[in-house]
């Protein structure tokens, strides 16, 4: 018997371990590939930081693409975070006359796909000018953002209990006043989940600035790495691509090892949802 | 909604209005002024778009020049007439099938694998999930690089191995392209439902199992006969989270395969993005869109139903 589980307990965390090798080797080899001497790519001769460099002097640069990636994924955190603690706040403790409807027209987002309303978004973003403009991407990546983060404020709110509300309005605070004196803080967590799935999002999404954006000077850094590669005619840049691939997903890795509790609610709250 | 507690509060602020009435309805206005801020921007970015997409697949619709006016049923005529379009419904579809159930065994496979108590195995579930916290373009890119010939390390591999003597051409032919696609998002993905079925196995009782145990199950019997039928709401949303994004499939083809070879790895969204800004017309991609929205639309209820009357036996 002692025998079976000790074969039970190799085989397990030989195919388990054998498992993870496979899923972490693209990863460290992106990591490696970016700073390892290749033929094909800046970094000629031994170990070093050429490829990085080429990508510091790409086009913009670096620095333009890093800036208008964060600035987008910012914009967009913000204005998720406002409207659904706000939306989240309205649809947990108030009824007023569409509240349904409205909850069920934002659920409704989901079921239509990213292009069908990237197709108008396009056309209508040029009609008040935000076409080509990273505020009006942050609004279209915002949009996607809804359904998720209203939904996770609704049920972070419905779970406070109310008792804690009411002491507060006892001592004459308006429903505004609990909110951000009182309600804020309880609903801190559904907050850092909502707030870390909009920036990942903005962070990541390569269609909507492709459809969005046009002036390169303009791209957020997913989309000037996938141009990096596409416009150097004959000579494709392998090495820059991925410092850019290792640049995009470090700000990524980083959240998630620092906040994974956070990360893993967003996921429970959509598998209960089921 | 309202609890007896706060009914309590309706008459509380005496000193704003008079009778309760009045409350309820100052208080059913400060609701509607917090979700005002939704409401105007679902209004404006979402239903004010969908009323425009349909307006303009009915419509001449040049990217530049904008509305030409009516031209129904053209831009939904010429999509059937479009040589392109009927391999890029076959290859969506191809892909979906393959990729859902290739995702689905091995997602299940992994859950099954860490949903235990041991020692360690935090670890593996953290190696699974790493590639889910990527974008699925920065995943794209990496793998562009992990199968080129010029830096990617799986040809060196083998040949030092002795297995092959020349490059493999991972993205050059329309099989191998759509392998090395579904490797690509398999690894970027299976990570993600292995946490949803994982949930879904944990919120299993163990009592469960033991009783089936006692009655003489072995454990593929039990498997099959308690585990899959009590995971079925935990699977149902992977198969809908699984099918509605291969069917929207994007990024991983215009980055890595940019539909080819010779268009074999086309999906339907590229499509539309071609139209869009490759054939400057936007009429076309409209009605592409619409036609790919209802069509979404339709295989959700059928998955809704099929899945519910399912639930209900």
């Amino acid at each position: 018997m002692r025998l079976q589980q000790a074969i039970g307990r190799t085989s397990f965390w030989v195919f388990g371990g054998g498992l993870a090798i496979m899923f972490l080797i693209p990863l460290i080899w992106t990591a490696v590939a970016s700073v390892s001497p290749h033929g094909a790519t800046a970094q000629q001769e031994g170990y070093g930081f050429a490829n990085y460099r080429t990508l510091t002097e790409y086009d913009a640069g670096l620095p333009t693409y890093l800036w208008n990636s964060a600035y987008v994924s910012i914009l967009t955190v913000i204005f998720t975070l406002g409207l659904s603690l706000l939306g989240g706040y309205a649809f947990a403790r108030f009824r007023f006359p569409g509240r349904d409807l409205l909850f069920l027209l934002i659920i409704a987002i989901l079921m239509v796909p990213y292009a069908t309303l990237l197709v108008p978004l396009w056309v209508l973003m040029g009609e008040i000018g935000l076409r080509n403009s990273l505020f009006g991407l942050a609004l279209v990546l915002t949009l996607y953002q809804l359904p998720f983060s209203m939904f996770m404020m609704r049920i972070s709110f419905e779970a406070v209990p109310r008792e804690i509300e009411e002491s507060a309005l006892v001592d004459g605070c308006g429903t505004f006043g609990v909110l951000r004196r009182v309600l804020v803080f309880a609903v801190w967590p559904g907050m850092i989940t909502v707030g870390l799935f909009a920036f990942l999002h903005a962070w990541n999404d390569f269609i909507a600035p492709l459809f969005m954006i046009n002036d390169s000077s303009r791209y957020p850094l997913s989309l000037a790495i996938a141009t990096l590669r596409q416009q150097t005619m004959g000579a494709v840049d392998f090495g820059a691509t991925q410092a850019g691939v290792v640049i995009m997903a470090l700000p990524c890795l980083i959240l998630f090892v620092l906040l994974q509790r956070h990360y893993v609610r967003g996921f429970m709250s959509g598998a209960l949802k089921g | 909604m309202a609890s007896p507690v706060l009914q309590e509060h309706d008459a509380l602020p005496a000193h704003q209005t008079t009778s309760s009435r009045v409350w309820w309805r100052t208080r059913t206005f400060q609701g509607a002024m917090y979700a005002a801020p939704a409401a105007l921007f679902v209004l404006l970015f979402f239903v004010l778009p969908l009323l425009l997409v349909g307006q303009m697949s009915a419509s001449e619709w040049p990217l530049l020049q904008g509305g030409q006016g009516i031209n129904l049923p053209d831009n939904y005529a010429g999509i059937a007439d479009d040589r392109l379009f009927w391999p890029a419904v076959g290859f969506t579809l191809k892909y979906t099938v393959i990729v859902v159930v290739v995702l689905l065994v091995l997602s299940m496979a992994m859950a099954l694998l860490v949903q235990g108590r041991r020692r360690g195995i935090g670890l593996l579930r953290t190696a699974y999930f790493l590639p889910v916290s990527l974008g699925l373009a920065s995943a794209s890119l990496l793998f562009w690089g992990f199968y080129s010939p010029q830096i990617g390390p799986i040809d060196p591999v083998l040949q030092w191995l002795g297995l092959t003597d020349e490059p493999i051409r991972w993205i050059g032919t329309p099989n191998m392209a759509l392998f090395s696609s579904i490797v690509l998002v398999v690894w970027k993905f299976a990570g993600f439902f292995m946490l949803i079925l994982m949930v879904g196995l944990q919120s299993i009782p163990n009592e469960v199992y033991e009783a089936a145990k006692v009655d003489g199950a072995s454990k593929v019997q039990s498997f099959f006969r308690i585990t899959l039928p009590l995971l079925r709401p935990s699977i149902a949303l992977c198969l809908i989270i699984s099918v509605t994004g291969s069917l929207l499939a994007f990024d991983q083809f215009f980055i890595l395969t940019n539909g080819g070879p010779d268009n074999s790895t086309t999906t339907v969204v590229m499509m539309i993005y071609r139209e869009a800004f490759r054939r400057f017309d936007l009429g076309s991609a409209a009605a592409l869109s619409v036609v790919v929205l209802l069509v979404l639309l339709l295989i959700n209820i059928a998955q809704f139903r099929y899945l519910r009357r399912g639930a209900d036996d």
